[in-house]
């Protein structure tokens, strides 16, 4: 049997196990709980460790712990708990350690809500702690695509030798569609730095963000820059739909872009030339495939469940060439895709009259 | 379809079977036959749950009872229900009960009005064929024992709901019979009927139902 139906976190769960996750430290929190009750449940039975933190500070310096001894290693929660975790993040990537942090987006700020809600944007692109650093987020807009980016974020963790973060939200967590688990080998990743025992056959391994000398600190960021550089060469990754000949086209990640895709489906029945670009990775974000999206465009509708967030990327990348208009809903409220349709509409109007002049 | 509805429904099951689709489907499906009352017994699930169906219910005449955090932001796993009175409320009574063990948990304080409706209650196992790859007869018997000390009640029947959401067809239905048949050898319960989606072929085990619990970006079939 190929396909089955399972809820986006399980999805997750079982992607990561397959990925060769190895421990996973957590703390409950709604809406990622089935995560941690299906690794709770699977991972002992498959030869890895689950633990249940006594706080969410605990967990991620599990998971820097783990990462460290050069397994893989992940944790989850949701928005109020990844700001818990922001500074164990800002150590795991000031100690060069690839790891996966999940974060099943709620409504903020504060203790907020349970239901979903894409306000930390900002926080996974710009600022998931203090210093310089960055942490490559990748946001899915179904199952299948979260169960290829556990895998991806697990893989290109490895490779740049940073954190990776799954930027999924509670109706991606929380729905059921089919999935399919891709058939393949996992080769670990060559380790060389990892504190895992070196029996007297090699120096000592030493894991550290601490620098006394700041010329010595300077260099080191700077030696992590170049391979954020390499990173934003290689990897930036972008759905672009029916943008060819589109007048308007509507920009979105995750759910909110899923939602957007069926309005530019109708926006098209109508006769409105809509189209879509949808990042897939958020950092490092997609900007060629931005401006090719749009080349042709007369207006940008950015479409987010928060007050706009990723709006400011989209200006800035499109270097404000173009206008671009905001449509969001917030506190865990989903756009309809009724209600981004008449956005189009409205946009689409604005156009029009901008050309008759 | 041979199989004729009791006036208490109890739908238990692992959760993401597909219970709250099922509700949906039956009290649409019951409300032909006389007055209908659906209740929200789920305390596990945030999300996609049958308080959602509010407008739908309203507009077919269906009572319908949910908890009182239901659709809110307080995860506050309440049951507050009159069910006496719920029972005293309709025909026919649809209980849409919480995934898993722990949903079925909750249920147990209303054990001993179940008792003495027992006559006239199914407790239906709802099971979907295609939750995990290697989900097993065994294990899917092995969840239905749990529910049942949980609840401290014991199911009457089974029901396939095989499906895999908006992909389900006929074949991804008739490919689960098998695993149904396995799993009533294993628990001595026949199976109440199997969903089919609509266009399928008739038989007297099938009970066809539409796609009710959609995504913001599908078009229900309502």
């Amino acid at each position: 049997m190929s396909k089955v139906l399972m809820k986006g976190n399980e999805a997750l769960a079982e992607a990561a196990m397959r990925a060769g996750c190895k421990c996973f430290f957590g703390y409950p929190i709604t809406p990622q709980t089935e995560i941690s009750a299906y690794l709770a449940k699977h991972m002992a039975k498959r030869g890895g460790v689950f633990l249940q933190a006594e706080s969410e500070i605990a967990a991620i310096n599990m998971t820097l712990g783990a990462a460290a001894s050069g397994v893989r290693a992940m944790t989850s929660s949701s928005s109020p708990g990844i700001s818990l975790k922001s500074e164990g993040i800002s150590y795991i990537a000031a100690s060069d350690l690839p790891c996966v942090i999940v974060n099943v987006e709620r409504g903020g700020p504060g203790l907020g809500g349970i239901q979903p809600a894409q306000s930390d944007y900002n926080q996974a692109v710009k600022a998931p702690g203090h210093g310089d650093f960055h942490m490559l987020v990748f946001a899915p807009s179904s199952v299948q695509e979260t169960v290829d980016m556990t895998y991806l974020a697990f893989d290109m963790a490895d490779k740049y030798r940073m954190p990776a973060m799954i930027l999924s939200d509670g109706l991606m967590g929380q729905m059921m569609e089919p999935v399919e688990f891709p058939d393949r080998e996992n080769i670990p990743a060559e380790k060389p730095w990892a504190c895992s025992g070196h029996k007297n056959r090699r120096e000592h391994n030493i894991i550290n963000s601490l620098y006394l000398k700041p010329d010595i600190l300077e260099n080191s960021v700077r030696d992590r820059y170049k391979r954020y550089e390499e990173a934003e060469n290689e990897l930036p990754d972008a759905e672009i739909y029916l943008c060819e000949d589109a007048d308007i086209v509507v920009t979105g990640f995750g759910a909110a872009a899923r939602i957007a895709e069926s309005a530019v489906n109708s926006a098209r029945e109508k006769g409105i030339r809509a189209g879509l670009f949808r990042p897939k990775t958020l950092y490092p974000f997609p900007k060629k495939q931005l401006n090719e999206a749009v080349a042709n465009a007369k207006a940008i509708l950015d479409v987010e469940m928060n007050m706009g967030q990723m709006i400011d990327d989209i200006k800035l990348y499109t270097e404000c060439r173009l206008p671009v208009y905001f449509y969001g809903r917030t506190g865990g409220n989903i756009p309809s895709a009724e209600e981004i349709l008449q956005q189009i509409e409205a946009c689409s109007m604005k156009g029009e009259k901008a050309e008759c002049r | 379809m041979n199989y004729s509805f009791r006036k208490i429904t109890v739908l238990m099951g692992h959760y993401g079977v597909g219970k709250t689709n099922l509700a949906v489907n039956m009290a649409m499906h019951l409300r032909r036959l006389g007055s209908v009352s659906v209740v929200d017994a789920d305390i596990v699930n945030p999300y996609f749950r049958t308080a959602d169906f509010k407008k739908l219910f309203m507009e077919n005449d269906i009572k319908s009872f949910c908890p009182m955090y239901a659709g809110t932001n307080l995860d506050t796993p309440v049951l507050d229900f009159d069910m006496e009175n719920i029972i005293a409320s309709g025909d026919y009574i649809i209980i849409d009960v919480g995934g898993d063990d722990a949903g079925a948990f909750a249920l147990g304080r209303y054990r001993h009005i179940f008792e003495k409706y027992a006559n006239n209650t199914d407790m239906l196992y709802v099971f979907n064929r295609y939750r995990r790859e290697d989900f097993s007869p065994e294990e899917a018997a092995c969840i239905l024992r749990d529910i049942e000390n949980a609840c401290g009640m014991k199911c009457t029947a089974l029901v396939n709901n095989s499906n895999l959401g908006a992909e389900t067809d006929f074949d991804t239905v008739r490919s689960s019979l098998a695993f149904g048949r396995e799993l009533e050898k294993l628990t001595g319960l026949d199976t109440a009927f199997t969903a089919v989606p609509e266009g399928s072929p008739c038989d007297r085990d099938f009970f066809e139902v539409k796609r009710m619990v959609c995504m913001p970006w599908e078009r229900s079939d309502i």
